[in-house]
């Protein structure tokens, strides 16, 4: 892989002005946000009167704007309500989610079609026959775990939608670039095709081949569509305002489905090299019930690797983002952001950079497994 | 509230050990890219594909230390 | 681990994992039958045509020097033959040249021999000329002054006497 361009000092001043730029977006953009989920949560603080709790709303601030929600948040007070889509035990529930308010503390019950709920948290339950000391419908155990049943949550949420557009980008910027490949036949690329074309060769070129060798046509679609599915999703989730901000391939659930595809394809294209090598070893037999128990726990640690390398990097990214805006309202001092901005500047670019490897880094490992499975000979021990 | 610090520093000894590693990795490449420039884009693969599977346990142990904090809740 | 409640981060979400691995598959069919497909082609494709005009080029250019190489020959070939003609022709000349030189030496010799002998014959029939008109002559000469001398007898006595002599010691 040659990465040099990327180090090429005009590009690096053109992308560290857009970042620049963007991270002024970001910070506009969060401290909004974060302005109104402070005063969201202020009300429950007061209830509370209890002053160390900022520093958990802060927190709860932060894995807040990284979880999901069924509301996608613009600024101030202006959120487009997302439809949730609950199927209960009685039946499909749809609802617009702004239909009930915005409590989310668990101490109302909503009556939707018939079907009683509890916001808590965002997420809906059933309610608990009684009201629980703290006012909520929601009952704890002893360890702090729900004991509320929950209904299958299947809504377009902010990441439901998110995916939906990146879909959408996708499907519009790649078969427009196939309808142009079909109408400058044989001829130089052009406009958004001359921009993409070497990424696609990038990934022909520095993933598949080296990894797959002459096999790699068979599964060229599936590397890109995920290489280029991942590194939009990362770049989406950069973006502070519409487009993006959901921080979808920061979600376990998303990355889930991601390492699962790959475990799929490699369990399925597995050849009796591949199995071989896990249920007959080249030790000596009686080390079999070691090996093969070791061997098997490694074809599910690969995609779990996989989902959480995924996962745990872009999360970190915007944990590390926020917080670093966080600390000016932990420190309480607008002089804070003289040392915060530029931090944030820096771990943006960072993660503009990180959004790319990680996708890079999800593609070649998924060929690396893939070819594992189907090598031909294997190199004795 | 204690089992989330515990993971947390848990997690920031994994992530001394990964940084180590990490640090060890890129040296060796750089080293190798050094001496032989030709290899350069090769080595910078490898050097990628191996930082990810360190990185990988820094990143386990994140995932630990959040399951830690969510007894907070 | 069962004492730990699963951080909400962490756990993953029904819903999302159903909604992204419908999309994800419906993008996945979608983008490789429309989209990576024919681009994967068309760059393979324009790879083909590159690599074969590239190859194409390389034997356009054989062939040129091939040609050139070629020429360069016939031109070699052309001059050599045109020395060794020239060289023939030159010498075929000088043969030209040396017989006719030859044949005038030989000519000139013959006729200066010729002459020589004429001259001879000439110098012989002068010579035999002048021999008879000498020996005519001094026999007229021989005449006249024996008439003078013999005018006297006494003389002529003499000289008989003389040749007399002569005649004897013979």
């Amino acid at each position: 892989m040659d990465l040099s361009h990327i180090f090429n000092s005009k590009k690096i001043l053109r992308a560290s002005f857009y970042a620049v730029l963007f991270s002024l977006f970001s910070f506009s953009a969060n401290s909004q946000e974060h302005a109104a989920a402070d005063t969201a949560h202020e009300p429950a603080t007061a209830e509370h009167g209890e002053v160390a709790e900022k520093d958990e709303d802060i927190s709860q601030m932060i894995l807040h704007h990284i979880a999901d929600s069924h509301e996608w948040h613009f600024f101030g007070n202006v959120s487009i309500p997302l439809p949730v889509i609950l199927l209960t035990d009685k039946g499909l529930v749809t609802f617009l989610s702004n239909k009930f308010g915005h409590n989310d503390h668990g101490t109302e019950i909503i009556d939707a079609a018939g079907t009683q709920l509890v916001n808590y948290h965002g997420k809906f339950y059933y309610p608990s026959k009684v009201k629980s000391a703290d006012g909520t419908y929601i009952s704890h155990d002893g360890k702090g775990e729900l004991l509320n049943g929950k209904p299958l949550d299947v809504s377009m949420t902010k990441n439901v939608v998110s995916l939906l557009i990146s879909a959408i980008v996708l499907l519009i910027v790649f078969i427009g670039i196939a309808n142009s490949y079909k109408k400058r036949e044989g001829k130089a690329p052009k406009g958004l095709q001359s921009i993409l074309e070497p990424v696609i060769l990038f990934v022909r070129d520095d993933i598949a081949k080296p990894q797959l060798g002459h096999k790699y046509t068979g599964f060229m679609p599936y590397l890109l569509t995920i290489f280029f599915f991942v590194w939009l999703n990362n770049l989406m989730g950069l973006v502070p305002f519409f487009p993006g901000g959901a921080n979808l391939s920061g979600n376990i659930a998303v990355t889930m489905m991601l390492a699962l595809c790959t475990f799929v394809l490699t369990t399925f294209n597995g050849n009796k090299n591949y199995w071989g090598h896990v249920f007959t070893p080249h030790v000596p037999w009686w080390l079999y019930p070691l090996i093969i128990p070791v061997e098997i726990i490694g074809l599910f640690t690969k995609p779990i690797a996989l989902m959480i390398r995924l996962f745990a990097n872009i999360t970190a990214g915007h944990i590390l983002v926020l917080s670093l805006i966080s600390l000016i309202f932990i420190l309480k001092s607008v002089f804070v952001a003289g040392v915060a901005i530029p931090f944030v500047l820096f771990i943006s670019v960072i993660e503009l950079v990180v959004g790319f490897i990680q996708a890079f880094i999800f593609t070649i490992l998924s060929a690396l497994f893939i070819s594992m499975a189907i090598e031909e000979k294997h190199a004795e021990h | 509230m204690i089992v989330g610090s515990i993971a947390g520093i848990g997690a920031g000894l994994a992530a001394i050990g990964a940084g180590i590693g990490i640090g060890n990795i890129g040296g060796k490449a750089l080293e190798g890219m050094a001496r032989q420039p030709e290899a350069a884009s090769q080595i910078q693969t490898t050097m990628l594909i191996a930082a990810a599977f360190v990185e990988a346990v820094a990143l386990f142990a994140e995932v630990i230390a959040f399951l830690g904090t969510g007894q907070v809740n | 681990m069962i004492l730990l409640a699963l951080n909400p981060l962490v756990s993953p979400d029904p819903g999302l994992f159903i909604w992204s691995t419908v999309t994800f598959l419906i993008l996945f069919f979608l983008l490789s039958k429309f989209a990576w497909k024919p681009i994967v082609k068309a760059l393979d494709e324009r790879e083909r045509s590159i690599e074969d005009a590239l190859s194409k080029a390389e034997m356009a250019k054989a062939e040129m020097a091939k040609l050139i190489s070629e020429n360069e020959d016939l031109l070699k070939e052309a001059r050599l033959e045109r020395d060794s003609i020239l060289k023939e022709a030159k010498e075929i000349k000088d043969q030209i040249v040396n017989d006719a030189k030859d044949l005038a030496k030989s000519e000139g010799a013959k006729l200066i021999e010729k002459a020589k002998i004429e001259i001879t014959n000439q110098k012989l029939a002068a010579m035999a000329e002048i021999k008879n008109q000498v020996s005519s002559l001094s026999i007229e000469i021989a005449e006249k002054v024996l008439r003078k001398q013999f005018e006297d007898q006494g003389k002529q006595q003499a000289l008989v006497n003389d040749l007399l002599k002569e005649v004897k010691l013979n």
